[in-house]
């Protein structure tokens, strides 16, 4: 494959302040209570995960950091600025992109109009020619109606669209959801391939074996809080707690 | 034959009209989720300005054509900004009951200063006369009627269907959320859908004016039967709504010849057929 080529490689980064902060974030869908002081940073270049069980606030974590929860409180720094109180087409616009879990494929667009659905918010973005060569399949379906994809293949244009934006810090939320091994392994080099780039990715995921292939740094997530953190290196020596935390 | 081909072309300017309006309530429900009872109000209010336009400004009928929809529209989008915005996620009874009370408030407005009677309002001069097409005579502005409207409905799809301002509608109509996750401003764009939903009716509302008079409840009289255009083509597609919209206006004028007692009922039986057999419509979608 080709050499990936940013444009612009990413603005002089302050050394020790985390690009992403979150601190004691709590927050409600209507009147229940989901988030109970959720705590993490994630680091330039890094590759983070946020591992629980199902309802434990992984995806209400990076829906409010992208501001899609109506009512949350607490604080999110992002590049040191406070976003807590920003609308989420702002949010996006400083950089932030999200791949949901449901990954949000339009049925009334056809590929090419789901590829170049969201807007350049930096430069530096990939071209399109850089996305068919990490996502060959998607260049033989581009007139195709998005939802008549393969679940693979929506995964991959959920994400190849966020690339296209220049934003630097992308949030996949399970992005092997569901997904054959063979597919799962293709994601886990894009993943790679991205960290390599320069990216700094936020993770959730339910399947640590792939989150250990990618990760730098681990969150344990459990009822609405982090309640334990360590380094991929550290992996080895937590697995029993984790098999605890996890249920697995 | 002649009188065949007259009721073909009165059928193709109904037509018409249908056309224009439910293309604005499909583009309007679509993104706001809402029904607006209010559309027939518009359309009143495109043809008195266009009046106003005339005897007040002495602006003439062109002009019209592009001034009166961008004030209906504004005065659309300031409706949207102050008041229906905040029924976002209801349910679509409050919507309908909004739109319907400020249809009723500005039908009421006029009525107090003009009465029910109708303001002449003249045919432009380059549009006056006929043409004798051999088989039937035209009146030079009801061709137009039917060119022009048939060109801004293909417009409109084109816009809708064809770029990419057009693909943020219809992903914002499917899920507003993500879109907005994507740096997309979507309370401006509903404001802005809103506004040209809203124009386009003006801008029938100018159309109309040379040809049925400019009365209050002239947008009174005609929404109804737009609504059952509506729910006879489904509120998902923006062909759908075009082409049903001139094929009714043709079966009403076809009716009108062949059974002119059953020509004002005609689309409500077609209404309640299609309610029995495919209740979203016939180019609807479930919902």
């Amino acid at each position: 494959m080709p050499e990936l080529k940013m444009a612009e490689a990413p603005a002089v980064k302050p050394a020790a302040a985390p690009v992403l902060a979150v601190q004691d974030l709590q927050a409600w869908y209507g009147e229940s209570h989901i988030l109970h002081g959720i705590n993490f940073h994630v680091n330039a270049g890094e590759v983070v995960t946020l591992l629980g069980r199902n309802g434990a606030g992984k995806t209400t974590t990076l829906k409010s950091v992208m501001g899609i929860i109506g009512k949350r409180s607490g604080s999110i720094r992002f590049e040191n600025q406070d976003i807590i109180r920003a609308s989420s087409d702002r949010i996006a616009r400083m950089g932030i992109a999200f791949c949901p879990e449901e990954r949000g494929i339009f049925a009334s667009l056809d590929v090419r109009e789901n590829l170049l659905l969201p807007p350049t918010v930096r430069p530096g973005g990939l071209s399109l020619d850089q996305i068919f060569d990490l996502f060959p399949n998607l260049k033989e379906r581009l007139t195709s109606q998005g939802t008549k994809l393969s679940g693979g293949e929506q995964q991959m244009l959920a994400i190849a669209r966020i690339l296209r934006t220049g934003a630097r810090f992308l949030m996949l939320d399970e992005p092997t959801e569901g997904l054959a091994p063979v597919i799962i392994q293709q994601i886990g080099h894009t993943i790679a391939r991205l960290k390599s780039e320069g990216f700094t990715i936020l993770l959730v995921e339910q399947n640590f074996r792939f989150a250990s292939t990618v990760a730098d740094r681990y969150y344990i997530v459990e009822h609405g809080k982090v309640i334990d953190g360590f380094a991929n290196s550290e992996l080895s020596a937590n697995m029993d707690k984790l098999h605890t935390y996890l249920g697995v | 034959m002649q009188a065949l081909y007259a009721q073909l072309l009165v059928g193709l300017i109904n037509g018409s009209f249908y056309a224009l309006l439910s293309l604005g309530l499909a583009v309007i429900f679509g993104m706001l989720n809402i029904i607006n009872f209010a559309h027939g109000a518009l359309y009143m209010m495109g043809a008195f300005c266009a009046y106003f336009l005339l005897n007040i400004a002495g602006i003439n009928y062109w002009w019209a054509l592009l001034i009166a929809p961008i004030v209906v529209g504004i005065f659309g989008m300031i409706l949207e900004r102050t008041m229906l915005q905040w029924l976002s996620g209801l349910d679509h009874v409050y919507g309908l009951l909004l739109t319907f009370g400020i249809a009723l408030i500005i039908q009421g407005v006029f009525q107090n200063y003009f009465g029910s009677s109708g303001l002449p309002y003249q045919i432009p001069d380059a549009l006056r006369g006929g043409m004798n097409l051999g088989f039937m005579f035209l009146p030079i502005y009801r061709g137009w009627v039917v060119v022009f409207s048939l060109v801004i409905c293909l417009a409109t799809w084109f816009l809708i269907e064809k770029t990419q301002l057009g693909a943020y509608l219809r992903a914002a109509t499917e899920n507003p959320t993500l879109v907005r996750a994507f740096g997309i401003n979507v309370p401006r764009m509903i404001t802005l859908t809103y506004g040209l939903g809203v124009g386009l009716a003006a801008l029938a509302g100018v159309l109309s004016a040379p040809i049925n008079q400019v009365r209050p409840l002239m947008g009174a009289d005609l929404i109804i039967v737009v609504f059952a255009v509506v729910v006879i083509g489904g509120m998902g597609s923006i062909m759908g709504s075009i082409i049903t919209g001139f094929a009714l206006g043709v079966i009403e004028g076809l009716t009108k010849y062949f059974y002119p007692e059953a020509s004002n009922t005609v689309v409500f039986v077609l209404m309640v057929l299609v309610l029995l057999v495919k209740p979203t419509g016939l180019t609807g979608r479930a919902a």
